[in-house]
């Protein structure tokens, strides 16, 4: 399981993580969810080590983030980013291949081969792999990277918003998967999820930030209620049911939709006091 | 002239006016003095030539390319001089083009670099001139094309004097052809009057293509026309010193900096002002004081150089 | 299919090193064994077109590391300021310990080529994310300030003479045995960078994808300074600076293979050999007996497939 304990971070002057206290459970679907700012993709780049530890200790399975080589890391988590477009022009086969570096270090053998065959099937990406990335679809990228991610073969796999441009269909197939690599192949997912009903539909495990704290943690038919997502967001939310988990309805002003009301300006504004 | 910009350019006119004075007189011996004064006042001449064709040349090209970073220089045109020079000797050798007046020849490249101008330049700021970056980098690789084509052309002509182009491709203030100065000077006036004459529509130019256009502007006529006299100018300067890079930045900065006004009949004088300003002040300073007669074109060049890198590190440049 | 490029740019170099072996200005009959034709052979022939492969083949990995270091298509070695650097360093040896030995100088010129290539990388670093063209255009404007530096350190010190052969658009013309040997060590540094491949292939799909696989951005970025600056300060002092190689050949190799640096490097190797020795071919026959020197050949080859590059419609297709 992956341990933070009094994980603080700051940027400048501003306090982006206070003292946080967490463990995240293996074997799951973990999503953080929460308002923009809420510190959610800060704590997983500190958790991947992209940013540097300010304050605090992460421990994932044992290891200590601090003192343990980031190749050795490489073995325990794969990270995919925020991708920007990448300038290589590489093929699909060699992208995902690169996902077994951390194994190999240039030399790959035949168990290396294998795990890239098998990530680009479970990606659906084989008929794919010897077209350039720069020659196909924004979404089928976005499947080369995170096939690469899964080639890496580690029981943890941290994702940072990876449903950033993808169309409904595309989200909702990449979610499907995401609970399949668990329930299939054990390993852990941890993602930062911005629409409250993927976290909903998909999720084991919900953690809810806000301000750089944690606001809820838990099964989602836990966390994800109308009392902790109205604070949450500051906003009226109801939540239905369907298909035996939590529906979270938002899109509209439902109990007054007649009656003259404050703006959402004022309503987040009152928020921040 | 505006009115608001008169004790702006009366200064500017003091000033050079001083500066040149010392220029003049400064550590004057007893002995030759008429010989002392004239060779004093050749250089004197060709500096404030060159300063101000820079100054002019480039505050013209930045109202044609909408952009406050691009000089003629970065965009290769003191690079096409040079090629065109080679060029003429080179394709017009046999007719006896070599054994024309210095004038004459002068006034016949000065054309062929207007036209030349307008044609190239028109075409890349017609196309490309959104992207400014890659305008910028398309510039700085034409000249690297021309001037290896140069190089090229001279090593052809004549295996063993290619050292002929390779002596106009470094910039020297201290040693100004003085046999070109009269036609030089003429071309100059000449490039000056028109510019003055166009600057009313010059300010509608600056508006942009669209609403110089909307205004009846007949505006790809006039960018064109712009082109070459900047081509003139910059041949006047190129052929004078070499091609100065970073020079004109400096100077079209400046005077857009304290012009009172953004009307051309006022940015041109100034600008021109400013560049001949700038130069009879280093060459005294470097040559009279310092007594390093080479050193002002490398420390307007890097000052130059540094301003730019200033430019795009603070994303202006885009 | 996959040896395809490497083994058809093979072929090609080939036929290329033969011609280079048979051309210049004595006529020779590669045929004969006579003492004369082994004069020339081993004393000049065959040392220009080692030199010639050696810094070709350099450059344009070197080109290959640059680019993927500062992650823009657009960069070459020799548009980084680094070249410039490298003659500061020697021109400030020359000065302030006339007496060093050649290694010392060697040493000299490649640390300030190092210098010089860490000041652009900090520059890049700078800039605007999104604007890819500013990146060679600060790398120019930097070769350009450090260039005119140089010019002016020589002229006081009345040393133009000797800067000229650096800074001026270099030529093989010079290169006899005893004369070009240090390229071997740039050949060597082009070598590492062909084991780094992997490393380097990864530094350019971004600093996060690195770390995430476990690989410290920061080593690979100095491995690639090492071997850029290296692979320039010898260039530059043996023969002189050697535009665009460095820039349009890992251009050309990518756009057809793509860059899987370990199967590219080698072909982007043969390439850049291949592009220098036919550029030199072309300068010696064009106006034989005298030469015409290759950076002048390729200048003009050169910018008018950068022009291309920098026009052609994007590889989406």
């Amino acid at each position: 399981m992956i341990r933070v304990t009094g994980l603080s971070h700051r940027i400048g002057a501003s306090t982006i993580l206070h003292d946080l206290d967490l463990t995240l459970p293996r074997g799951k679907l973990v999503a953080l969810i929460g308002p923009n700012g809420a510190g959610k993709s800060t704590l997983l780049r500190l958790i991947a080590r992209l940013e540097p530890l300010q304050q605090g200790r992460i421990q994932i399975d044992g290891l200590d983030l601090a003192t343990t080589p980031s190749a050795r890391l490489a073995l325990a988590m794969a990270v995919m980013g925020q991708q920007a477009r990448i300038a290589s022009r590489l093929r699909v086969g060699e992208l995902v291949g690169f996902g077994r570096w951390p194994h190999h270090h240039g030399r790959p053998r035949a168990a290396d081969h294998q795990a890239v065959d098998q990530a680009l099937d479970a990606f659906g990406l084989t008929p794919l792999r010897h077209r350039f990335l720069d020659e196909i679809s924004g979404g089928q990228a976005q499947r080369a990277h995170l096939a690469m991610t899964f080639a890496q073969g580690t029981d943890w796999l941290l994702l940072d918003e990876p449903l950033n441009n993808l169309d409904m269909a595309h989200a909702r197939a990449l979610m499907a998967r995401l609970a399949d690599l668990v329930r299939g192949s054990g390993r852990s997912v941890v993602t930062v999820i911005h629409e409250v009903n993927y976290a909903a539909a998909w999720a084991d495990h919900v953690v809810a930030m806000k301000d750089g704290r944690i606001v809820a943690e838990g099964a989602p038919a836990t966390v994800l209620t109308e009392p902790v997502l109205s604070a949450l967001y500051d906003t009226p939310i109801e939540v239905a049911r369907h298909d035996g988990r939590p529906l979270v309805l938002h899109h509209h002003r439902h109990d007054d939709l007649d009656a003259p009301c404050p703006g959402p300006a004022t309503e987040t504004r009152l928020a921040l006091h | 002239m505006a009115r608001s910009a008169r004790p702006l350019i009366a200064a500017l006119l003091a000033l050079l006016a001083a500066v040149s004075l010392v220029w003049m007189v400064q550590g004057i011996g007893g002995g030759n003095r008429s010989f002392i004064l004239q060779l004093r006042g050749t250089k004197l001449a060709g500096l404030v030539l060159v300063g101000a064709a820079v100054g002019t040349a480039t505050v013209l090209f930045q109202t044609v390319a909408a952009n406050r970073v691009l000089t003629p220089s970065i965009m290769g045109f003191d690079a096409l001089y040079v090629l065109l020079q080679t060029a003429l000797v080179a394709g017009l050798g046999m007719a006896g083009f070599a054994g024309l007046p210095a004038g004459a020849k002068f006034l016949a490249e000065v054309a062929a670099m207007s036209v030349l101008s307008a044609a190239l330049f028109g075409t890349l700021l017609g196309r490309g001139a959104r992207d400014i970056p890659r305008t910028i980098l398309t510039g700085v690789i034409l000249g690297v094309l021309f001037r290896s084509l140069s190089t090229f052309l001279a090593r052809v002509m004549d295996p063993n004097a290619f050292a002929v182009v390779q002596s106009v491709s470094v910039a020297s203030f201290g040693s100004i052809d003085a046999a070109l100065l009269p036609m030089a000077g003429l071309i100059m006036a000449a490039c000056l009057g028109v510019a003055m004459r166009l600057s009313a529509r010059l300010d509608v130019l600056a508006l942009g293509r669209d609403a110089a256009l909307s205004l009846g502007l007949p505006f790809d006529r006039l960018v064109l026309a712009t082109l070459g006299l900047v081509g003139m100018l910059v041949a006047v300067s190129t052929a004078l010193v070499g091609p100065v890079a970073f020079f004109g930045l400096l100077v079209a900065g400046l005077a857009h900096r304290l012009s009172p006004s953004s009307r051309h009949e006022v940015l041109l004088p100034v600008a021109g002002l400013i560049g001949a300003l700038f130069l009879v002040a280093g060459q005294t300073l470097f040559e009279r004081l310092m007594g390093q007669t080479g050193t002002l074109s490398v420390v307007v060049e890097f000052a130059g150089g540094l301003f730019f890198l200033f430019l795009l590190l603070k994303g202006r440049i885009r | 299919m996959k040896a395809r490029p490497l083994v058809l740019s093979g072929l090609v170099l080939s036929a290329l090193i033969l011609a280079s072996l048979g051309v210049g200005a004595a006529s020779i009959d590669l045929g004969g064994s006579d003492p004369w034709t082994m004069l020339v052979l081993m004393q000049s022939r065959l040392p220009r077109t080692l030199a010639l492969l050696l810094t070709g083949a350099a450059l344009a990995v070197a080109g290959v590391v640059i680019q993927s270091l500062v992650r823009n298509r657009f960069v070459g070695p020799d548009t980084a300021g680094t070249g410039e650097s490298a003659a500061l360093g020697l021109l400030a040896v020359t000065l302030l310990a006339p007496a060093a030995p050649i290694w010392v100088r060697m040493i000299a010129a490649s640390l300030a080529a190092m210098a010089g290539t860490a000041l652009f990388l900090a520059i890049v670093r700078r800039l605007p994310a999104r604007e890819v063209m500013l990146v060679p255009i600060a790398g120019l404007i930097l070769s350009g300030i450090v260039g005119g530096v140089v010019t002016w350190i020589a002229w006081e010190a009345d040393l133009l003479q000797f800067v000229a052969t650096w800074l001026m658009s270099g030529e093989f013309s010079g290169v006899i045995a005893g004369r070009y040997e240090l390229l071997w060590v740039a050949g060597l540094a082009a070598l590492l960078a062909w084991f780094a491949a992997d490393r380097f292939a990864i530094l350019s799909l971004g600093d996060e994808v690195a770390t995430g696989l476990g690989l410290s951005s920061r080593g690979v970025m100095r491995l690639g300074m090492v071997v850029v600056s290296v692979v320039s300060a010898l260039v530059v002092v043996t023969v002189g600076m050697i535009p665009f190689i460095g820039l349009v050949v890992p251009n050309i190799v990518a756009r057809i293979m793509g860059d899987n640096l370990r199967a590219s490097i080698p072909v982007v190797a043969a390439g850049g050999a291949g592009l220098l020795l036919a550029c030199d071919l072309l300068g010696r026959v064009l106006r034989h007996p005298y030469e015409i020197p290759v950076g002048t050949i390729l200048g003009i080859v050169g910018s008018v497939v950068f022009l291309w590059l920098l026009y052609r419609p994007a590889s989406h297709g």
